[in-house]
């Protein structure tokens, strides 16, 4: 249901939020601990790193649909949606 | 009335005389005046009801006095009246009516006593025949004998009214009966008549039989005597002779006693038949007269017979009375001649005759003086008796006469009898010729007449035949022609109307069958549009069986249903093609589903209200879901009838399409969900789908079953 696919999407992001935080958290605890001697900013970073990544994922995965592709008979529909929308 | 009239009277009187005097004295006045006139008037019309009345009543009696016919009438009418009739006149006449039959029945004997009477005759001389058998058996009081024939008569007369009544049938009968009774009768007579002749006349030739034995036998006897007396024969034959003379004698006087005895057997049956006779002449049937007259002659002619017969044995008789007092006398005269003789001779036997040779010359003297003297003797008697002789012979004659007269009154008065006898046989005979041939000549005139009465009858009947066979003919003809021409008239109506019968009926069979064709037809049709209208419902179910958030079960089935129920319509087809294909396999969501989905969808499309192909970044999300949090707008708002363009913006689009949904309008809905862009549509798509599809789905099932209803409709109301 194309309603329930914002959702859908939603719950993607939060769980690819989740764990991109999550293994952004742990790559940054990982990085802090091993790498940057518990320093806090790799976790943030990492953390942020996570956050960004989620983000992204989240926007992409939410502007998917306006993406323009590159299949022809998509392409084709797309225009003519593209055309259609522009007429009126 | 009256009353009222002379009230009326009295007070315009009153009014007229006394209306303006003083009240007392004019009012007596009035009032005598008014009353006497009124007493006066009142009077005056008494007197002339009570005269009228009088006068009718007076007039009525008088009439009834004069016409019997009228007062009978009024005693029948008005009841009393008799005894007032009787009270005035006196006993009214006996109703006329019963005097025409007592006048007609005398006049209808007598001009049936002609009829009647050959018939009635021999009942009379029954009636008298028995009248005279009671009188004659027993001495009954002549008062019986009376009686029997008053009774006899007074049978007659009831006979005579009663024969009168009878019609011609019973009056024909009776006289044939009469007829018959008569041929009875006759029958009767004649072999009576025939008997009694044949007997009679049997008798009477015995009679004459005996009569001529008798006569045969006295004339043989007279001349055996006359032998005796005259011949000479030697004694023994003379003996022989005597003896044969004795023989004779007896023979005679024995013929002579049966002669007597047959005479009078047959005088007996002769009277028997004279007597029958008679009785047969009192029947007086014509037809017997000649029987009778024949009968009579015979009578007469066998009495004659007898009677000649009779004188000639007495003359016989006589005769030989004379020749045996003759005999007798020459006995005598010979006895004394032998007394003289002996007295003579007395050795001499009495056979004299053969004595000549033996007598002596003395005896011969003596004899013949004997002999002389008795010439002598004789020769004195005889001169003496010629003296007497005329004496004798005068006496004789005399007493001849006397007896001749005797007999010749004897038989003047026989032949008298029988010459009466003889003229009345022949009077009679006459008589009944002339009657026969009066009969005969009557008859023949009769049957002229009735000859010329049955040519003219016949001629009458023939014209009248002709005349009767024409118009009978001519009625035939007419009637016919009538019958023919009804018939044929009839017939043709029965044609026509039997072809109208026949075109009314092949036109209603036709239109009977047209009708049955159309109603098979429209029957058809009905089917066919019950199916459809039948799976038309079944879509319908199947459209409701949808769960609230299951879509329906999938129409294939039904459709299917449908494209089969209705497989040459084309319409029913191509709209049974028409349903999105999703419908058939998946089913479709209802409206409910739809309704409460959108919600949901609503809310969302809220959310993601500002999200489009340029904003789409996260941010942009966050700032959607700010607005929608934010941003309020009416629940429900009433689309407005054309969009303009800021009624594009979502929310407004959203509540419109909430409110279009709330109110069933899920087309407008989804036509207004359809303008939503970017995300919000992105995010109603499904739904809107959704939507088309139940819509469209929808909207063929509609049609389909409008033009089910309107099939139906239209097979119902089939002509």
């Amino acid at each position: 249901m194309s309603e329930k696919e914002l959702g859908k999407k939603l719950d993607r992001c939060l769980a690819d939020s989740v764990v991109k935080l999550g293994a952004g958290l742990g790559l940054g605890i990982v990085f802090s601990v091993v790498f940057f001697k518990r320093h806090t900013w790799p976790v943030a970073f990492g953390l942020g790193m996570g956050l960004g990544m989620a983000y992204t994922n989240c926007q992409n995965d939410l502007r998917a649909p306006y993406l323009i592709q590159r299949n022809i008979k998509v392409s084709i529909r797309i225009h003519a949606h593209f055309v259609l929308r522009i007429c009126y | 009335m009256l009353r009222v009239c002379l009230k009326g009277a009295n007070s315009a009187a009153r009014k007229c005389l006394c209306g303006n005097g003083a009240p007392l004295h004019p009012l007596q006045q009035c009032r005598s005046y008014t009353s006497g006139g009124s007493g006066s008037s009142a009077g005056k019309i008494v007197a002339a009801s009570v005269l009228t009345v009088g006068g009718g009543v007076g007039g009525t009696i008088l009439y009834a006095n004069w016409d019997p016919k009228f007062r009978a009438n009024v005693e029948k009418s008005i009841p009393y009246s008799d005894q007032v009739f009787g009270l005035a006149l006196g006993p009214g006449a006996p109703p006329p009516v019963i005097n025409k039959p007592r006048k007609v029945e005398p006049v209808q004997i007598s001009s049936m006593s002609e009829v009647w009477k050959d018939s009635k005759q021999p009942k009379a001389k029954e009636v008298e025949k028995k009248a005279k058998q009671t009188d004659s058996e027993g001495p009954p009081a002549p008062a019986p004998q009376e009686t029997l024939e008053a009774a006899a008569k007074c049978t007659e007369c009831e006979h005579d009214p009663t024969m009168k009544e009878r019609p011609e049938g019973e009056v024909a009968a009776r006289l044939a009966e009469q007829d018959k009774a008569e041929q009875d009768l006759l029958t009767s007579l004649s072999s009576n008549l025939e008997d009694a002749l044949g007997s009679t006349a049997k008798v009477t030739l015995q009679a004459i039989g005996a009569q001529e034995a008798a006569l045969q036998a006295i004339a043989q006897h007279t001349r055996q005597l006359r032998e005796a007396m005259e011949a000479e024969a030697p004694p023994d034959k003379k003996s022989t002779q005597w003896r044969v003379l004795e023989d004779a004698l007896s023979e005679r006087s024995r013929s002579v006693d049966e002669a007597g005895a047959a005479v009078l057997k047959a005088k007996a049956e002769l009277d028997k038949l004279r007597g029958v006779i008679d009785g047969a002449k009192h029947l007086k049937i014509a037809a017997a007269r000649p029987s009778i007259l024949a009968a009579e002659e015979n009578l007469h002619s066998m009495v004659v017979d007898l009677d000649s017969v009779v004188t000639r044995v007495q003359t016989a008789q006589s005769e030989a009375k004379i020749v045996s007092q003759y005999s007798e006398l020459v006995n005598e005269a010979k006895a004394q001649f032998q007394k003289e003789l002996n007295s003579i001779t007395p050795e001499i036997q009495a056979n004299w005759k053969g004595l000549t040779g033996k007598l002596t010359q003395d005896d011969l003297n003596s004899l013949i003086a004997h002999a002389h003297r008795r010439i002598d003797q004789l020769n004195r008697e005889l001169a003496e008796q010629r003296v007497r002789e005329q004496i004798h012979i005068d006496s004789s004659l005399e007493q001849q006469k006397l007896e001749d007269k005797k007999a010749l009154e004897v038989a003047v008065s026989t032949a008298l009898e029988h010459n009466r006898e003889q003229m009345r046989l022949e009077q009679e005979k006459k008589v009944e010729e002339t009657r026969e041939v009066m009969e005969a000549e009557m008859r023949t005139q009769l049957r002229r007449q009735a000859a010329a009465h049955t040519d003219h009858l016949r001629d009458v009947l023939k014209v009248q035949e002709q005349e009767l066979r024409a118009e009978a003919e001519e009625i035939l003809n007419s009637s016919l022609m009538e019958k023919e021409t009804e018939y044929r008239r009839l017939t043709q109506d029965q044609l026509d109307s039997f072809t109208l019968d026949m075109n009314a009926a092949y036109a209603r069979l036709k239109g009977m069958e047209e009708a049955i064709d159309s109603h098979v037809i429209a029957e058809e049709e009905a089917r066919k549009a019950h199916q459809l209208w039948l799976s038309v419902e079944a879509l319908n179910y199947t459209l409701k069986t949808a769960a609230l958030n299951d879509p329906t079960e999938p129409l294939e089935g039904a459709v299917q249903a449908i494209k089969e129920s209705c497989a040459e319509d084309e319409f029913a087809q191509a709209l049974a093609t028409a349903l999105p294909s999703e419908s058939l396999s998946r089913g479709v969501y209802s409206e409910a589903s739809l309704r409460a989905r959108f919600y949901a969808i609503r809310q969302l499309a809220r959310r993601v209200a500002l999200i489009d192909e340029t904003r789409n970044s996260l941010y942009q999300y966050f700032l959607s879901y700010l607005q929608a949090t934010l941003l309020f707008e009416k629940a429900q708002e009433a689309p407005p009838a054309k969009l303009s363009a800021e009624d594009l913006d979502t929310f407004k689009l959203l509540s419109y399409a909430a409110y279009s949904l709330e109110h069933g309008d899920l087309e407008l809905a989804a036509k207004l969900v359809n303008q939503l862009k970017g995300e919000s549509r992105r995010v109603a798509q499904d739904w809107l789908k959704e939507a088309r599809l139940t819509l469209e789905t929808k909207q063929v099932v509609s049609l389909l079953s409008a033009y089910a209803n309107a099939v139906g409709l239209g097979t119902t109301m089939a002509p």
